[in-house]
């Protein structure tokens, strides 16, 4: 379970004014629950990924992770970041173990469970090629092989297929289901896709901008297990138009804000 | 039945033919040939003395000659640029991992690095000898100020191009500051290290020349100075040719080890994105 509570979050900016990224943000996501976070750029997503893996400190407000305080990095927190920041010098297989080999941790034994993940992403008999050799949609889901490796009950995953077409999208979209259908996880996802948001989610974080904080969060009642033909249902497409009302209802307000 | 199901694997396109790969390895070598006929033809036609310019048959038997004399003084020099230039790519790498570091020790040591960049390293020899004896170690010091600073450069300029994802993905797996270093932070840097230290090698050659004609009774430096002080021009132009190839042959050895150990970091695909 992650818990955030009234957080808020000031950069310093280039010319050392503050930048408001995030503005008295409170949310609770239950374990094992899929979150889909959705709002226009700028508005603080990836910061608030951030602040939960720990990798910034928040100015204000607190955040805690199975009810122990965020001040750090957490094993139990795995990251998918919007590029698959593969190292181009080691082999896929490498590249899935180099969180244990960055944790100092041995790395013979997970060799077995590293292989099954690939064989689950369906990257079997690609384990000693270079990520330079796979396509954008082969190294993204090698990266998120990577967050998986030493199963971290939760995963951060910042626009995870934002670079990817949409074809491959919707396939990596259902795989990543079907990942975690298999071993429940807490999943908090990035995406500025609607129909991606409402085909994963549990629940739906609508985000504003200026500064950023939480619109609404809404349920999501569509039956699992999930697939795009529901996207007429009527409860996905009333889903996916109360998030598109909002979305650009606060657009219109920042517009017309002074 | 699919239309293509009984084409087989289709052909890999023919490449260069044999003949035409071997002209094209031969050309270089055919361009230096042709430029030293043009010079031997050059310095006959127009009966231009030798004390000004040698043709190259007649910089080859002088300097054939002496081989055992040339031979000696080859090898000092080989071995002061060696030196020189281990001492520098020993040296600095720690000092850029050090210098990159941390913004303060940064600030402290960067300008201290200019200052003695900054300094002309022909200057600095004389008190050198004076300092260090009139040994090799002068000669190893200039080589090693010569060429360090642009390797230190390199180095530091390639430890900190690492995207800020690369890092933040250590920070995530809470790396420590020595595993990031060893597991991201070098092997990223593997192709800024080779550019540093292809500059640094031909830096070497001129730096070792430099000490040697300053501080030397041995090496192609003095060679160089020795023999034209006594109008011997073909000789010195045989040190000169073989300056030049020791100085292309190192270049190629630096070339022949990324390829060999960093395959991965001589394709510039990483960096296009
Ligand atoms: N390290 C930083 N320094 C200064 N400003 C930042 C930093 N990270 C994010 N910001 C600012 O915070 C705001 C939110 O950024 P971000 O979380 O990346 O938004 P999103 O992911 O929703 O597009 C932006 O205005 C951005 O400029
Ligand atoms: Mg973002």
């Amino acid at each position: 379970m992650i818990q955030i509570d009234r957080v808020d979050q000031v950069f310093r900016a280039r010319d050392g004014a503050g930048v408001v990224a995030l503005r008295d943000v409170s949310l609770r996501v239950e374990a094992n629950s899929f979150v889909c976070v959705v709002g226009p750029s700028g508005c603080g997503k990836s910061t608030l990924l951030r602040l939960i893996a720990g990798l910034i400190p928040c100015t204000r407000g607190s955040i805690s992770v199975s009810g122990q305080r965020v001040d750090g990095p957490r094993e139990e927190v795995g990251f998918v970041f919007q590029k698959p920041t593969l190292l181009p010098w080691a082999s896929v297989l490498d590249n899935v173990l180099m969180p244990l080999k960055l944790m100092g941790r041995p790395t013979e034994g997970p060799r077995g469970r590293a292989m099954e993940l690939l064989a689950m992403a369906g990257l079997a008999g690609f384990e000693q090629k270079l990520p330079g050799e796979l396509s954008g949609g082969m190294q993204q889901r090698v990266a998120i092989c990577r967050a998986l490796i030493h199963d971290p009950p939760i995963l951060l995953m910042d626009e995870p297929f934002g670079a990817l077409d949409a074809l491959t999208r919707e396939e990596m979209s259902l795989e990543l289901l079907r990942i975690w259908t298999e071993r429940r996880k807490t999943i908090v996802f990035v995406t500025h896709s609607i129909s991606e948001a409402v085909l994963l989610a549990d629940q739906v974080v609508v985000m504003s901008a200026r500064p950023g904080r939480i619109d609404r969060v809404i349920d999501v009642k569509v039956p699992r297990p999930r697939n795009f033909d529901q996207q007429g249902d009527p409860e996905f497409q009333r889903v996916s138009h109360t998030v598109r009302e909002l979305i650009y209802a606060n657009r219109k307000a920042a517009a017309d804000a002074p | 039945m699919r239309p293509d199901d009984d084409r087989g694997e289709p052909e890999l396109p023919p490449g260069p033919s044999a003949a035409k790969r071997a002209l094209r390895a031969a050309m270089p070598w055919l361009a230096v040939l042709g430029l030293f006929v043009l010079w031997e033809v050059a310095v006959r036609a127009f009966r231009i003395p030798d004390y000004l310019l040698p043709a190259p048959l007649e910089i080859w038997s002088q300097t054939y000659a002496l081989k055992a004399m040339v031979g000696m003084h080859t090898l000092a020099t080989l071995e002061t640029i060696l030196y020189g230039f281990v001492m520098a790519a020993a040296i600095s790498l720690p000092l850029a991992v050090l210098v990159t570091a941390s913004p303060a020790i940064a600030s402290a040591v960067y300008p201290l690095l200019v200052i003695v960049h900054s300094i002309p390293k022909v200057a600095l020899a004389p008190v050198l000898v004076v300092a260090l004896g009139a040994n090799e170690l002068p000669r190893i010091a200039i080589t090693f100020l010569v060429c360090f600073f642009p390797l230190v450069i390199s180095i530091a300029a390639g430890l900190l191009a690492v995207p800020a994802e690369y890092i933040e993905m250590c920070r995530a797996c809470r790396a420590s500051r020595l595993r990031e270093l060893w597991r991201v932070r070098l092997p990223y840097a593997v192709p800024f290290i080779f550019s540093g230290l292809k500059v640094a090698i031909t830096l070497a050659v001129v730096g070792a020349v430099v000490g040697e004609f300053v501080a030397s009774e041995k090496g192609l430096g003095y060679l160089i100075q020795s023999s034209t002080a006594f109008f011997k021009t073909p000789l010195a132009f045989g040190a000169i040719v073989i300056l030049a190839i020791i100085g292309i042959a190192l270049f190629q050895a630096v070339v022949a080890i990324e390829r060999a150990f960093f395959p991965w970091a001589v394709s510039d695909d990483r960096f296009r994105e």
